[in-house]
């Protein structure tokens, strides 16, 4: 019944979902200087906004919290993910709505929470403390990640370790990191992602002095949408995409050698 | 956010005999703590802060009573409260209209179902802002589409609802999928043999079953949705106020922590009656099912 509406109405909700971003591609290479005024394909505005320091500066401190970010976040949600499913309800119960309350709170709140706190314990505000607030939801998406395939794996392979005399470190460094390695990697390549195009949080705990590129853009956005922005939109969507692509090709991979090797 | 990077794991689900790896607890600690101090000390800041009141220039004193709340009673702020429910209310119907039909599509119908679904998380997991501020472009009276139709939308009430509709349809789609992909579909055609109608079947069968996902996509919409500052503030022109609005003028202008701390105050309580409410509905959905 109704297949051929549905399908139709599913190409639609492509069309919307895609019409944006492809409105932004294509005005990107613009050469005019107003947006809706097309003059012609070029690239100019790429290397406009490659010149400009202030947006450098911005791409600079984003890449930094993004990679710091992940890191941390990688680090924190993996030993997390291996701790919370042999856990106790009792524990792990509230534990788990922690890590949800972090992920739902609305981030205006978040943001706002974490200013008052770094101007009361005296942090001052700037690339670390965006780094420390990022990393509080990423944590969660990286366990979030990374305990899915936990739970997946079962621990044949840890009891033979253990039966052949290895310690619980050369365990893990030698049988599980190998296992967990997909899904770290795509949870952290999310995490960087995530803290790359994070607005909200960066907004409130940035300080004067510091900008990241999505603050950049939406101080810019004052002055109406400019060809400098699109270009530059162009690259960071580009950037997200590829990292969002290579996450998403890695857990495939890893799945489907889960299911003939194990 | 969560159902995405499960995908892989639902074929190695059954072959682990439940369980899984067995490390210590204590491995949770370095998480804990960065919430404790990060996390859950801010909420706690400005829940103190919400009982304070501003002195002087620019210090506050704990004067613990409960003057931001009085003050919040004022018809004003009611007033930017119903529209903020309003707009969240608006969104989570709106993207569960257009989302139910295209994940019953895409769960039930679609070929190459990974790759679409794929599709509909890209534009998810790239740029909010981006995303908000091209609608600026397509809603530029200039803009062929618009011109055609000689509307201008820009800097309206209905830009704000497209952008929302527009950001939030994934959040709603991916939980709805995950729901519907799991569904037996023979049970349709066996309440169809069985004499029922199509909407009937629907209304026994699918709604029930669907019924998870339903709940799991309106909160992760309307909560957030609370909250809302960015959509208002670039498609709206910043000229209507939404709670989040209040939230932030109070950080970026008027510099009155203790009364955007209350603001705060409110989202997080309403967060917390929504997650009750639906988790109640959620779970009186799975008795009813069986």
């Amino acid at each position: 019944m109704g297949r051929r509406v549905l399908a139709a109405h599913a190409v639609l909700v492509y069309a919307f979902l895609y019409l944006p971003i492809g409105v932004v591609f294509v005005y990107a290479f613009n050469g005019g200087r107003q947006t809706l005024n097309w003059e012609g394909f070029s690239t100019r505005w790429f290397g406009e906004a490659l010149r400009d320091d202030t947006i450098t500066g911005a791409l600079r401190n984003s890449l930094l919290v993004a990679l710091g970010n992940a890191v941390v976040a990688c680090a924190l949600g993996t030993m997390l993910a291996l701790a919370l499913p042999r856990m106790r309800a009792r524990l792990r119960v509230p534990i788990d709505a922690l890590v949800t309350m972090t992920l739902v709170t609305p981030e205006i709140v978040f943001g706002i929470a974490a200013l008052v706190f770094f101007s009361h314990a005296g942090l001052e505000l700037g690339l670390k403390t965006i780094l420390i607030a990022h990393v509080v939801f990423n944590a969660s998406v990286v366990a979030l990640v990374v305990r899915a395939r936990v739970v997946g794996m079962g621990q044949s392979f840890e009891e033979a370790s253990y039966d052949l005399g290895a310690g619980p470190l050369a365990t893990f460094r030698q049988v599980t990191l190998p296992r967990l390695a997909p899904a770290i990697l795509a949870g952290g390549l999310l995490a960087f992602t995530f803290s790359f195009d994070d607005f909200y949080t960066s907004f409130f705990v940035s300080g004067a002095g510091t900008s990241t590129l999505p603050l950049f853009i939406f101080s810019s956005l004052r002055f109406g949408v400019s060809p400098v922005v699109n270009a530059l939109a162009v690259m960071i969507l580009c950037l997200t995409i590829a990292a969002i692509v290579v996450a998403y090709l890695v857990l495939r991979r890893s799945g489907s050698r889960t299911a003939t090797g194990i | 956010m969560e159902e995405a990077p499960a995908l892989p794991t639902r074929r190695g689900r059954r072959r682990a005999g439940g369980g899984g790896l067995r490390y210590p607890a204590w491995l949770a600690l370095p998480a804990l703590a960065w919430y404790g101090a990060f996390f859950l000390a801010p909420l706690g800041f400005i829940a103190a802060y919400s009982f304070a009141e501003l002195s002087g220039f620019a210090g506050v004193a704990f004067t613990w009573n409960l003057e931001n709340y009085r003050y919040l009673l004022d018809p004003l702020y009611g007033e930017v409260f119903l529209r903020t429910l309003g707009l969240a209310g608006f969104g989570t119907a709106a993207t569960l209209a257009i989302g139910f039909p295209f994940a019953y599509w895409l769960a039930r119908y679609s070929r190459a179902r990974t790759l679409l679904l794929l599709l509909v998380v890209l534009p998810f997991w790239t740029s909010f802002l981006i995303r908000t501020y091209a609608w600026l472009i397509i809603l530029d009276p200039e803009f062929p589409l618009f011109r055609a139709l000689d509307a201008d939308l820009l800097y309206s009430t209905q830009a704000i609802y497209i952008g929302v509709v527009y950001n939030y349809l994934p959040l709603m789609v991916l939980p709805l999928y995950a729901a519907l992909e799991r569904m037996d579909w023979s049970l349709v055609e066996a309440a169809g043999d069985l004499g029922d109608n199509a909407f009937r079947a629907f209304r026994r069968v699918t709604l029930p079953l669907a019924l998870p996902g339903i709940v799991a996509g309106s909160l992760l919409v309307f909560i957030p949705l609370t909250g809302e500052y960015l959509i208002p503030a670039i498609l709206g022109g910043n000229k209507t106020a939404y709670t989040g609005t209040l939230i932030a003028q109070q950080f970026s202008e008027a510099h009155d922590w203790p009364f955007g701390s209350a603001i705060a105050m409110i989202v997080i309580a309403g967060m917390t009656v929504v997650l009750v409410a639906f988790s109640r509905i959620a779970a009186r959905g799975e008795v009813a099912s069986g």
